[in-house]
């Protein structure tokens, strides 16, 4: 039976989603052996700003690479939550920094608030790694699409040298949540 | 699976943006010389070929601007170098001076456009297919051109190999035109081994310096080109010239060059359009789309054949020289075209003329910066059908 997963990452430019989605793309293209592609839409500022990263795995050929029928999307900002709801499908899963995000969006989903910054910033003692917190969260989530190895080996993969661990303890940090949260 | 990265697996596998893909098919063409000046949506071309060029031994030069980006280029390839540079459309624009003096001078050389939103400044990180006309008449008078447009990373690295083996054969700027959903996607992409791939280069002349003709009428129309700096001396100029390559006012000697310069690319047509087509028995209605829209229809036509729709699919990866054959047989077979496109219709003008009037043309546009959804396409097919 062929699939079609639809993620979409949203914030605002700078909180590291697209790289977020690359390395899941990577993950489920690379290490899982799937079919996987990552696009993105952000406006002209370089942090601010409307910012989403798309990333969809099938087990087929991806013909559209652009998420029309959500199923897991990731929140950091109340403005990218409003704007980004819309598109997830019945029962869809949403995640929320629970911080950011206040006011909930209406329709049949599955809402899971996490405070995905705060965790970064007073676990890690890094803001910056909320994007990986946020990719252990969600490979909870996703376990029968992409494998949590999988994600690790990519984020190895893809992060600036010399900042493996922490990022590995980010993703550890996410998953741990995840897997209460999913549960 | 073990818990360290893995390069093992999947060797040639990658994850790569249309960007990324240009540059890697522009290396093995053989790309020698690169120009340009950074513009989003295309930047990541410049930043690749910045880093790599100069480990191949090639050349990469940050111009102060598009023009003098253009016009290194014409220089580099005049010594023998295949060159190319990469822009969006503000850039596009100021190029178009410099793409018709490569067009008259037979330069051969790769405009790469990753279409994002205009007119002007527009809207600078969006993708649109707005260029697709000025890519065949943006640069003044009659003039040949090739234009191709990619819809999947790895068609990007494919096209742009075939950009430089037609700007060699054909001794003619070619336009990749892709757009920022192209640019931007990354994609997993299986790239071919570099050896079995086809490179073409442009013909070396037969004869000796004091012999030579550059701008000689030969039987295919396209003159072998000297390479400056191995001691055949030429005058190259963007005055309508003789096949000496020295300007002239006879008329039988501007008929002789316009006339050879401007059927070159018609008459190698066949050799130059690519086509993908998916066509199904006794279909209704087609759909005819580019680029990004492309990925859009194929699903659609995927969704309305589910509902029972009959329609065919056609997808030209050669926009310029137009696929007029291609067009016309469709309008043969189906009574209404779909023309999804993200500009306000510009290929639909092409396809109407090349339908002739045997098949009605349905357009479906968006210059918003949101690309055309599938959805949307199937209600067409559907309410056409």
């Amino acid at each position: 039976m062929s699939f079609r997963y639809e993620i979409r990452l949203s914030g605002e430019g700078g909180q590291g989603l697209v790289l977020a989605g690359k390395v899941l793309a990577e993950a489920a293209a690379i290490y899982d052996d799937k079919n996987a592609t990552q696009s993105q839409s952000y406006g002209p500022e370089a942090r601010g700003g409307a910012s989403r990263s798309e990333v969809i795995i099938s087990d087929e050929d991806i013909d559209y690479p652009k998420a029309t029928n959500i199923d897991l999307l990731l929140a950091f900002t109340q403005e990218s939550c409003n704007r980004y709801s819309k598109d997830v499908r019945n029962d869809g899963i949403i995640i929320i920094d629970e911080n950011a995000v206040t006011k909930l969006p209406e329709g049949s989903f599955r809402i899971y608030a996490v405070p995905i910054i705060d965790v970064a910033r007073d676990k890690i003692g890094r803001v910056m790694v909320a994007n990986i917190v946020a990719l252990g969260i969600i490979a909870s989530f996703i376990k029968n699409v992409v494998s949590e190895e999988a994600i690790e080996a990519a984020i190895l993969s893809r992060v600036p040298k010399g900042t493996e661990q922490l990022n590995l303890n980010a993703f550890q940090v996410g998953l741990e949540l995840g897997k209460k949260i999913a549960a | 699976m073990s818990k360290e990265p893995r390069p093992d697996v999947g060797k040639n596998v990658r994850v790569m943006t249309g960007n990324e893909a240009c540059a890697e098919g522009a290396l093995v063409a053989g790309l020698y010389f690169y120009a340009g000046y950074p513009i989003t949506p295309s930047s990541e071309i410049a930043e690749v070929l910045s880093e790599r060029l100069p480990q191949i031994g090639g050349k990469f030069m940050q111009m102060e601007d598009e023009i003098s980006a253009m016009g290194a280029i014409i220089g580099a390839s005049l010594t023998g170098a295949k060159a190319m540079t990469a822009t969006s459309g503000p850039g596009f624009s100021l190029k178009q001076e410099n793409l018709g003096y490569a067009s008259i001078a037979e330069v051969p050389c790769v405009v790469v456009n990753v279409m994002r939103g205009g007119p002007s400044t527009g809207l600078p990180t969006l993708p649109a297919q707005g260029d697709v006309m000025q890519a065949r008449w943006g640069t003044h008078g009659d003039h040949p051109i090739i234009a191709v447009a990619p819809t999947s990373v790895l068609e990007v690295f494919m096209l742009t190999i075939r950009a430089f083996n037609l700007a060699e054969r054909y001794r003619v700027p070619v336009i990749l035109l892709m757009d920022e959903i192209i640019g931007h996607t990354s994609e997993k992409v299986i790239l071919p081994d570099a050896a079995t791939i086809e490179i073409w280069n442009r013909q070396a002349p037969t004869v000796g310096p004091d012999e030579y003709l550059p701008y000689k009428i030969t039987e295919s129309g396209v003159p072998p080109m000297a390479k400056f700096g191995e001691g055949y001396r030429f005058h190259v100029t963007g005055l309508v010239h003789d096949e000496t390559g020295f300007p002239t006012n006879n008329s039988v000697q501007i008929n002789k060059f316009l006339g050879r310069l401007n059927s070159k690319i018609d008459r190698h047509a066949d050799e130059i359009i690519t086509v993908t087509s998916d066509l199904q028995e006794n279909a209704t209605v087609g759909v005819f789309a580019y680029g990004s829209t492309a990925r859009s229809a194929k699903r659609a036509v995927m969704l309305a054949r589910q509902e029972g729709a009959r329609v065919d699919f056609i997808n030209p990866t050669v926009l310029w020289p137009f696929p007029e054959k291609q067009v016309s047989s469709l309008a043969e077979r189906v009574s209404k075209i779909i023309v999804p496109e993200m500009n306000l219709g510009q290929m639909a003008h092409e396809v109407e003329w090349a339908a002739r009037g045997r098949a009605d043309i349905v357009k479906i546009n968006r210059i918003d910066g949101e690309p055309i959804k599938p959805d949307d396409i199937v209600k067409a097919i559907v309410e056409n059908a």
